[in-house]
């Protein structure tokens, strides 16, 4: 059955909004680390590609925030710029820095860490949108849909790069293994709902975060079998972002990425 | 006794067609598929259109066009332009002259098939040959691919293929 935001209790709704908050919250976090790309991607095309992907995936914040807007939390600019790092509930894993260096001076950025990465919290975002195309808030279940059409290409292409680096020289089959085992000791919370599983639940937002693992599990296991690598195996999470537990790096990414907002937070970008 | 002035949907439709995609002037929003609703309550007009793609630079410009296109037909006073998800839009929204438009513009349109692999295939909009190789499924707008013509030699974009089925 659906529901809409006039007939939600205040429970329910809260619940809706955390929910929007950790979806959002994981996009725009992980366009802002693309864009800190831009002009840095291995090859020009790679650079319009990966480019075009954080486009589409800052786009998929905005409908989340534009959907917690609807139910009275707020500007969406203030949503997104304008919340502490405390305050954020995107995954640890979404906010780690591209590599070492600033991209305003000298980048030394991990082009096999940004494949894992991506590659990894795409498929998951699949699994969780195809989940969430059936969920009891009918707002939601309509831009999984629309979301569902551009992650296609977002994921066919991140495959792609996965596959072909693990089946290229020793070196990138090296980096490309270090590059797994940074993002798996991160993954701990993607599948994470923080203090709202049960929440979650009562009000059928979107299904268990076990069974969404688990489908995870299984598609990365037909994937990297071929590649004769193991199957990367998601662990407890030693710090949780859904519960407001981040990292210095994301700190700093707020501060640039809001450095403008906060010139004039009442102008609109 | 005053009588507002009726505002006639065929009046509305052809004010829309007017409205062009910011980028490609051989093509309106009617003609991408992007109208999905036109509602009239006497001097009110309220457009509900569809998104191409979500994060799409040119929504708000295309809704400003809309709006400004819009309030210069006689007899509207206020105009509303709302983008909504549902339907979401596809690629095969685009109709027949929309299809030529972006011809013209050297674009190839939207492909009507596709493998479950996701790959798919246009013909180059220059020459007509099938002779092409795909060169990057994203390009320079969210909705757009890079092609390379193997006849003509010509590089060329294509619309990208958006359906229900992804």
């Amino acid at each position: 059955m659906s529901t809409n935001a006039v007939e939600m209790t205040p429970a329910h709704k809260e619940a809706l909004a955390e929910l929007l908050f950790q979806l959002a919250d994981d996009d725009f976090l992980l366009s802002y680390r693309g864009s800190e790309w831009l002009g840095l991607a291995p090859h020009i095309e790679e650079d319009v590609a990966s480019s075009s992907i954080s486009q589409d995936t800052m786009g998929h914040a905005k409908m989340y925030f534009g959907l917690l807007e609807e139910l009275g939390y707020g500007k969406i600019d203030d949503l997104a710029h304008g919340r502490s790092a405390k305050e954020r509930k995107n995954s640890i894993l979404v906010e780690r820095e591209n590599g070492a260096g600033y991209y305003m001076e000298t980048p030394r950025y991990d082009w096999a860490y940004a494949v894992v990465r991506n590659y990894f919290y795409t498929l998951a975002k699949k699994v969780k949108i195809d989940s969430l195309k059936k969920t009891t808030y009918q707002p939601l279940a309509e831009v999984a849909t629309k979301v569902s059409m551009e992650l296609f290409y977002h994921h066919i292409h991140w495959r792609t790069w996965f596959t072909q680096l693990l089946s290229s020289s020793d070196e990138a089959k090296e980096r490309m293994n270090k590059a797994i085992e940074g993002v798996m000791a991160d993954f701990g919370d993607v599948f994470s709902y923080g203090n709202a599983s049960q929440s979650f639940k009562e009000f059928a937002l979107i299904e268990d975060a076990t069974v969404l693992k688990q489908r995870w599990e299984a598609a990365l296991e037909e994937v990297v079998k071929a590649l004769h690598i193991e199957s990367p195996i998601i662990q407890q999470p030693d710090r949780n972002g859904r519960l407001g537990e981040h990292t210095e790096e994301l700190d700093r990414a707020l501060s640039t990425l809001s450095e403008v907002y906060r010139l004039n937070p009442s102008v609109p970008w | 006794m005053y009588q507002p002035t009726l505002v006639a949907e065929k009046d509305i439709m052809e004010a829309l067609e007017l409205v062009q995609d910011p980028e490609i002037s051989t093509v309106s929003v009617v003609d991408l598929g992007m109208i999905e609703g036109v509602e009239i309550h006497d001097s009110h007009v309220s457009i509900t259109m569809l998104p191409t793609f979500l994060g799409c630079p040119a929504l708000e410009i295309i809704k400003k066009n809309v709006v400004e296109q819009i309030q210069s037909v006689a007899g509207v006073e206020a105009v509303e332009v709302l983008f909504k998800t549902a339907p979401p839009w596809t690629s095969d929204r685009i109709t027949e002259k929309g299809q030529k438009g972006l011809k013209a513009f050297g674009i190839a349109p939207p492909p009507k098939h596709f493998t479950e692999d996701g790959s798919w295939h246009v013909d180059c909009p220059y020459c007509g040959s099938t002779y092409v190789t795909l060169d990057n499924i994203f390009g320079p707008t969210a909705c757009r691919s890079i092609l390379y013509c193997k006849s003509c030699k010509n590089p060329f974009e294509a619309m990208k293929p958006i359906s229900n089925l992804m």
